[in-house]
């Protein structure tokens, strides 16, 4: 796998501490009776308590899923999941499903794109806060719900007495992300993973949830892993990014480097084929073709057939990792000067 | 004049032919349109309350020129598409396609109007007929309006090239085996079929990832230079409206707040929600990090509208004036460039009425 060496990435004698999440070589495969798909190929991260990582991607890429591997989140049965997962001290793949629902919504937490559908319609707002406190704090109803309180008070919604007692239908968007959020942080968890929680908000409203996202984030010193289409959101919010084609992670850094100064094609494009700031009249500069059938192996590099860049090798081996520094990789062939000045 | 009784010989004629008002004759007119839905309730389903949707909207769209509109869900923009479509009926208001009064006596008959103006929808998998080879959905329309089999078969093909699909490959294909690209393209195939003068495109590319949303805004502007095309261009991506518009107007709560050149309205914008959604884009620029929102609160129920100026309860300029009386939307800088504020009127009273320089 190309990217195994992330593991050794970091120079020896350098003494940093223990990271809050390990993965190495994750692969997920998605078995039915006439089909596999490879929807995640040998992906590698570990991020550091209080850190963001946003997983950026187009849909299709693995970064959902590579995500909801961390919580055992995949239909069990269909899906295979190989390689090490480490949250905290627990070893995901070894753990049962009882152990699994102990440390989910307490040491890891997730929210979703579509609030409606993954609060509970026939339950308040305040029953399903208390309920999470109470199954993992085992404390009464009464401190569960002064809890649940402060917790609206915490993620600002106005007039949070009488927000306790309405249902899911009976609030806004933005309201129902919130509430989400502080289900979310009900136990304190350590990771909270987010899957486009701003996506299905409208403008106004995705900015106040993104800063107040990033202001829990950091009062409470939480990891969090951020799933997003959306550069803008990226650069927004994370510390690292790692960007995903056809389920391999193919380049990774500090969000300032990655956005500006991108290395892989791929990440370039992507930056390329944004409307954002680009003149009228003049055409965009668009990836031709669209990504690959992850029904097939791949075998030399996922993103050659669209690649601006593309060496008649690339389509036959893996492309090799290159590190440019403790915390920043890139997977590609094209790391010379030349390819670079082909490529802007 | 046109002939009505010219029916059922209805073959699609070329669009340029059927230019009635000249190019200084604005495509589209809507004056006044408005749009309430019933909300039914208790033991009889009697009519309990309304949503205003629409409220009274009027703008013009001249020929050859996009016209971005933009807001929050619940303004009433998509509403606005359907009833400009005519795909649900108006309360009130007035539509003037091309000089001629729409579904009136005398004017344009629906059947007339879906020739000119076609629309393509957001969800581009639930717009097209599940069961229909794509190259029969893109033919269907002008079968309808009277072309003959072979021909109406040929002119899918020639559509799909168009758009960028190779006819012999995915002519035969169903919905389910296209992308989600490539199923927004043979929608927009399908909306050229009729061979219309103005395109409605309801949030088009929104559900595109990020690259193929660009593609397919290539293939957008492409085909407005070739066929002459007039866009009317939904979304509530405001980077998205800045590069494909000429004109944008923004809609707050089933209103127009403001209208004008998208040069002016995304370097001074007047109104103040208007300046509020463009700060919300997040930057590009990871050093360029937003301290705070720039609106708090979420749009208000449109079925309880705030009196006076809508916007009033999120904005921070409001005074006693803005609920007593609701804005007319009327010119900000003596041109092309309208806005529908208190204090771009320089006798409403507000306090900060008559300040030229543009709200930060």
């Amino acid at each position: 796998m190309p990217l195994d060496a992330l593991a050794d990435a970091t120079p020896a004698g350098v003494q940093i501490a223990r990271p809050l999440v390990e993965v190495r070589d994750l692969n997920v495969r998605f078995v039915s009776r006439d089909s596999r798909t490879n929807a995640v190929n040998g992906v590698s991260f570990s991020l550091q308590a209080g850190e963001v990582l946003c997983i950026i991607g187009e849909s299709g890429s693995g970064k959902s899923v590579t995500m909801r591997a961390l919580m055992k989140m995949l239909p069990e049965g269909k899906t295979r999941i190989e390689g090490y997962l480490r949250v905290g001290e627990h070893l995901i793949a070894d753990m049962t499903d009882r152990q699994m629902r102990a440390i989910r919504g307490a040491e890891v937490s997730m929210i979703f794109q579509e609030p409606m559908t993954a609060l509970d319609p026939v339950c308040t707002i305040g029953q399903q806060i208390a309920e999470t406190i109470m199954r993992h704090e085992g404390c009464s109803r009464k401190v569960a719900d002064a809890r649940a309180l402060e917790l609206l008070q915490v993620v600002r919604i106005p007039s949070p007495e009488r927000r306790l007692k309405a249902y899911p239908h009976e609030l806004s968007g933005g309201l129902r992300q919130r509430s989400m959020i502080a289900i979310a942080l009900s136990c304190r968890p350590r990771l909270l993973l987010a899957d486009e929680p701003t996506t299905a908000l409208d403008a106004t409203v995705q900015a106040q949830v993104l800063v107040l996202m990033r202001k829990l984030q950091r009062e409470l010193g939480m990891a969090m892993i951020f799933v997003t289409h959306d550069l803008g959101v990226a650069a927004q919010i994370a510390d690292k990014v790692a960007v995903m084609y056809a389920g391999r992670m193919v380049e990774y850094g500090p969000v300032a480097e990655v956005l500006n100064s991108p290395r892989h094609p791929y990440t370039r494009a992507m930056l390329a084929s944004n409307v954002h700031g680009h003149a009228r009249g003049e055409d965009l500069d668009t990836i031709p073709g669209s990504p690959p059938d992850m029904r097939r192996p791949i075998r030399g590099c996922a993103f050659a057939p669209r690649c601006k860049v593309a060496r008649t090798s690339c389509a036959i081996e893996p492309p090799p990792v290159v590190h440019l520094g403790p915390d920043r990789y890139f997977a590609c062939i094209a790391n010379d000067a030349s390819a670079e000045a082909a490529a802007t | 004049m046109r002939l009505i009784t010219e029916r059922p010989d209805t073959r699609p004629t070329p669009a340029a032919s059927r230019d009635r008002g000249g190019p200084q004759q604005p495509i589209l007119i809507v004056n006044g349109l408005r749009k309430y839905f019933p909300i039914k309730g208790g033991l009889l389903q009697r009519k309990v309350a309304e949503v205003k949707a629409v409220d009274g909207v009027d703008f013009s769209v001249m020929k050859g020129e996009t016209l971005g509109i933009v807001g929050e869900s619940g303004c009433g923009k998509s509403t606005l598409a359907r009833l400009l479509m005519h795909l649900i009926p108006k309360d009130e208001g007035e539509l003037i396609f091309d000089g001629d009064p729409v579904d009136d006596i005398r004017g344009l008959s629906l059947r007339d109007l879906r020739r000119d103006l076609q629309m393509v929808f957001q969800d581009s998998y639930s717009s097209l007929n599940p069961r229909l080879p794509i190259q029969d959905s893109i033919a269907y329309g002008p079968r309808v309006h009277g072309v003959g089999k072979a021909e109406a078969a040929a002119l899918a093909a020639d559509l799909l090239n168009k758009v960028g699909l190779r006819p012999s490959m995915f002519g035969a294909r169903y919905p389910h085996e296209l992308s989600g690209g490539q199923r927004q393209r043979v929608n927009i195939a399908r909306a050229l079929a009729l061979d219309p003068r103005m395109l409605i495109l309801d949030e088009a590319v929104s559900a595109l990832d990020k690259s193929v949303e660009a593609q397919v805004l290539n293939l957008l502007s492409r085909l407005k230079r070739e066929l002459n095309l007039t866009y009317l261009f939904i979304s509530h991506d405001l980077s998205v409206v800045q590069y494909v518009s000429d004109r944008v107007l923004v809609m707050y709560l089933g209103q127009v707040v403001e209208i004008g050149p998208v040069d002016a309205i995304y370097a001074a914008p007047r109104h103040p929600y208007t300046r509020a959604l463009l700060d919300s884009r997040l930057s590009m620029n990871p050093l360029e990090r937003m301290s705070e929102p720039p609106l708090s609160g979420d749009p208000p129920n449109p079925v309880n509208p705030p009196s006076g100026c809508r916007f009033r309860t999120r904005c921070a300029f409001a005074e006693s004036v803005c609920a007593e009386r609701q804005p007319r939307l009327a010119a900000a800088d003596g041109g092309a460039h309208l806005v529908a504020c208190h204090m771009a009127d320089a006798e409403s009273g507000h306090g900060r009425a008559g300040l030229s320089a543009p709200l930060h």
